[in-house]
């Protein structure tokens, strides 16, 4: 099952619709370092709304997309982790530390819009 | 032919057993009332039950004397195990001890059996049949009892747990996006676990972008429940929202630096008026006195 990515203004949209599997979520790593490139979005937004579950492979994943993708210049939110999985995360000790993260979608743009602002402000 | 004589021994010893037992609730029926008051007397002796007054202990000690008796006469215990339940449910409330309601039991156990002794101590072979009959059965009760009364404690202890926890945490939205979560009292694991459910539904439910915890009201905290206070913010942040603890005593600070956890990741503010400051901060706001109100605060400043 792949992720759809959505291009929207200078961010890209990455909603996970249902469980994935290992390769799926490398997949997606791959597709969204190589889009963000492509498209030169300047923001990446991974939605795992719909995820009631989130291993410690998905979450090193999910790190490495935001790290990855800071190195090419954007900016990555993680939005909608549920509260049952955040609590089950930060039993496992995985606690996505240097990834930000926001309450849903619209909060993910907001904070997005927000941080390109500031680093427009210092230019 | 051997073994039909020993059965007809063991049934002939089977229905003296029950013979004595008779004779014996008989005996306790007849004396009771010095029975009982000599009872009385060994309970003030013994200085149990100093919760109650002498009367309340001799009515008290007259009706557990005839459902004693009453469980030996019929050999069934559930009357008695209710009546237990009863009397434990009326007497927990005063301030009455494990110990003290065992205490009684046995010294009824001791006054009945010492009665025993005077009345059989001609015949040293019947004494041995009425104890054996008697002392099993007197066992129970004082077991039945003491269970009873322990078990009663414990429903106690259970229903306060329950009330506490309903008590428990409320999380409060003080403005749009910012959310107060003061805590009181003994952190407890399931009460840790509950309180941090707690909070991040109202994170969702609410919307928040911060959340200002407030622990105040904790008077100690061990390195369990400092850790699960760092869980609490990392699944917070996790769902987006930014934590900041605030009410840290100089105790508290102070333990928690000398077990060595790490607050690092913590966002602490010193009081709960400072933290809410320090979110209105993050979250844009601006709280800025009226010009009526101000001059009011100055004059009256200067009236004092």
């Amino acid at each position: 099952m792949s992720v759809p990515i959505l291009k929207q203004a200078q961010y890209l949209i990455a909603t996970i619709q249902s469980a994935l599997s290992d390769e799926d979520l490398l997949a997606l790593q791959t597709a969204l370092v190589e889009k963000v490139g492509k498209y030169r979005s300047r923001g990446v937004i991974v939605d795992v709304t719909a995820l009631d579950v989130l291993d410690s492979f998905a979450s090193r994943t999910l790190r490495d997309i935001a790290h990855i993708i800071r190195l090419r210049g954007a900016e990555t939110v993680i939005v909608g982790v549920q509260p049952e999985v955040a609590f089950a995360m930060v039993q496992l000790g995985i606690t996505l530390e240097k990834v930000s993260t926001a309450l849903d979608l619209e909060e993910g743009l907001a904070y997005l819009d927000k941080r390109l602002q500031h680093a427009r402000a210092e230019h | 032919m051997k073994s039909i004589l020993e059965r007809e021994v063991a049934l002939s010893d089977d229905v003296s057993t029950a013979e004595l037992l008779r004779e014996l609730v008989e005996h306790l029926r007849q004396h009771r009332t010095e029975l009982r008051e000599e009872w009385a007397r060994r309970i003030t002796e013994a200085k149990v039950l100093t919760a109650m007054t002498d009367a309340e202990i001799f009515a008290e000690a007259t009706s557990v004397y005839d459902n004693y008796v009453a469980a030996l006469a019929t050999g069934t215990f559930e009357a008695l195990q209710t009546y237990s339940r009863n009397l434990s449910e009326r007497i927990i409330p005063r301030g009455v001890e494990t110990h003290e309601v065992v205490g009684i039991v046995l010294l009824l156990r001791d006054v009945l059996a010492r009665s025993l002794f005077a009345k059989y101590q001609t015949d040293f072979q019947v004494l041995n049949r009425i104890l054996d009959a008697y002392e099993p059965a007197a066992n129970r009760i004082a077991n039945t009892v003491a269970v009873g009364f322990v078990q009663e404690r414990e429903r106690i202890i259970r229903q306060q747990q329950e009330a506490i926890r309903e008590l428990s945490t409320p999380v409060l939205q003080v403005r749009e996006r910012l959310l107060i979560l003061p805590i009181i009292g003994v952190i407890d694991p399931q009460r840790a676990r509950q309180l941090t459910e707690q909070l991040l539904h109202g994170i969702r439910a609410n919307r928040a972008r911060v959340v200002v915890i407030d622990i105040t009201g904790v008077a100690a905290m061990d390195s369990h429940v400092a850790n699960h206070l760092v869980q609490t913010v990392e699944a917070s942040r996790l769902l987006g929202a930014t934590v900041i603890v605030t009410g840290l005593s100089p105790e508290i600070a102070q333990t928690l630096v000398k077990i060595g956890v790490d607050l690092g990741k913590m966002n602490t503010v010193g009081d709960l008026q400072g933290g809410i400051e320090e979110a209105e901060r993050l979250l844009g706001y601006k709280v800025v006195p009226t010009q009526e109100v101000q001059s009011q605060i100055s004059g009256f400043r200067e009236e004092s």
